[in-house]
């Protein structure tokens, strides 16, 4: 690519970006009443939107190759995954939460898988 | 600035996710033969991490310039989402507004969603102090990488598991306080929580969970959003009667209130 094409494909980029984040506010500007729905949608799409979020960060575990074929079935990232939620729902302090199940998984992959 | 003071602590998380993974992005721009200024420039500018790192492919790859803007759509496509649900927060926040709908990452929602803003403090520069806080985070990072990678010698093996940690406290927290609310609701009718109560109450993540793991069994890592998101809002659309928290607070409370 020219430095003129890095630029467009940048600005492109960016615009491409910049779209999906103003759309909604776009659509519905201040003292425009919000659709009924719209606020509904709301009302639970933050919730849905975790549990995607969630699904999306396991995508590329994997959960098929055995031990033997150099895998781990995904067993450090469900532990780290248990020990995350547990930490949480003890003590509901989301850095608590964090910092052990990272911790804990970095122990796991670096050292015992 | 007391807003800054009370949102720092809440972008702690942030903090070492993004300067983790802004140092991982600019180490790979300049071993890919970038100068170092481009990942700080689109560190800045673009400020999505996904795409970012996702564009060192592409500005290696032919000029195809309806294909950057179709990727940056499709893989910024969730951040919908997230525009939908902060614009009842983010009303009437004035000028600092533009800046907050440009910097709404996945973090950054995350923090600005899930908030408790502390009485006394102004919601608008709240969510600034938070917005601009993590893109600091990012650019920080980003810099580093792109300057001293190459002297990083401890072994980080794992370390970007912190933002899956940190998603999965998140959609705890929302759980836990989903369950709060629907005790409220249930002590003021009277009776006790049934587990048709909870699926209800926590539709929303239940929702989210079982719709994007369905696509991503069906379409596989890649091409798993778009399709989630899909479907995802297509069951949120069709279960509002059963799902949606002011009617089931309005079945439950009020049904108490009709016996009492």
């Amino acid at each position: 690519m020219t430095k003129e094409q890095t630029v467009i494909t940048i600005l492109l980029a960016v615009a491409g970006t910049a779209t999906t984040r103003f759309l909604p506010f776009l659509l519905f500007p201040e003292g425009r009443e919000v659709p009924d729905y719209v606020r509904y949608l709301g009302r639970v799409l933050g919730a849905a939107v975790f549990g995607i979020l969630v699904i999306y960060c396991f995508r590329n575990t994997d959960f098929a190759t055995s031990f033997a074929r150099g895998g781990t079935h995904g067993i450090p990232e469900l532990i780290a995954l248990a020990v995350t939620i547990a930490v949480f729902c003890r003590k509901r302090k989301m850095v608590l939460s964090m910092a052990a199940g990272t911790i804990l998984y970095m122990i796991l992959v670096q050292v015992v898988f | 600035m007391k807003e800054l003071k009370a949102a720092f602590p809440e972008t702690i998380p942030v903090l070492a996710g993004y300067v983790f993974l802004g140092i991982t992005y600019g180490i790979l721009m300049v071993t890919n033969g970038f100068p170092v200024y481009l990942p700080v420039l689109t560190a800045l500018v673009l400020y999505t991490g996904s795409l970012e790192f996702l564009m060192v492919e592409i500005l290696q790859s032919a000029f195809h310039p309806a294909a950057a803007l179709a990727t940056a759509f499709m893989v910024g496509a969730r951040h919908i989402f997230y525009g939908l649900s902060m614009l009842s927060k983010y009303r009437g926040t004035g000028r600092v507004k533009p800046y907050l709908i440009f910097a709404l990452t996945d973090e950054t929602f995350a923090v600005n969603y899930s908030a408790q803003i502390p009485e006394g403090c102004s919601r608008a520069k709240y969510y600034f102090a938070v917005s601009a806080l993590d893109q600091c985070y990012w650019v920080t990072g980003t810099a580093l990488g792109a300057l001293f990678g190459s002297w990083i010698t401890f072994n980080t093996q794992g370390l970007d598991f912190i933002m899956t940690t940190m998603f999965v406290s998140i959609f705890m927290n929302q759980w836990v306080n989903d369950s709060d609310r629907l005790k409220e609701w249930v002590d003021a009718s009277g009776r006790k929580i049934t587990w048709k109560d909870r699926l209800r109450v926590h539709g929303g993540e239940l929702t989210g969970i079982a719709g994007s793991a369905i696509c991503l069994l069906l379409f596989g890592p890649d091409n798993f959003m778009i399709p989630s998101m899909v479907l995802v809002l297509a069951a949120l659309t069709l279960f509002r009667k059963q799902m949606d928290p002011v009617l089931i607070e309005k079945a439950l409370v009020g049904a108490g209130r009709g016996r009492a």
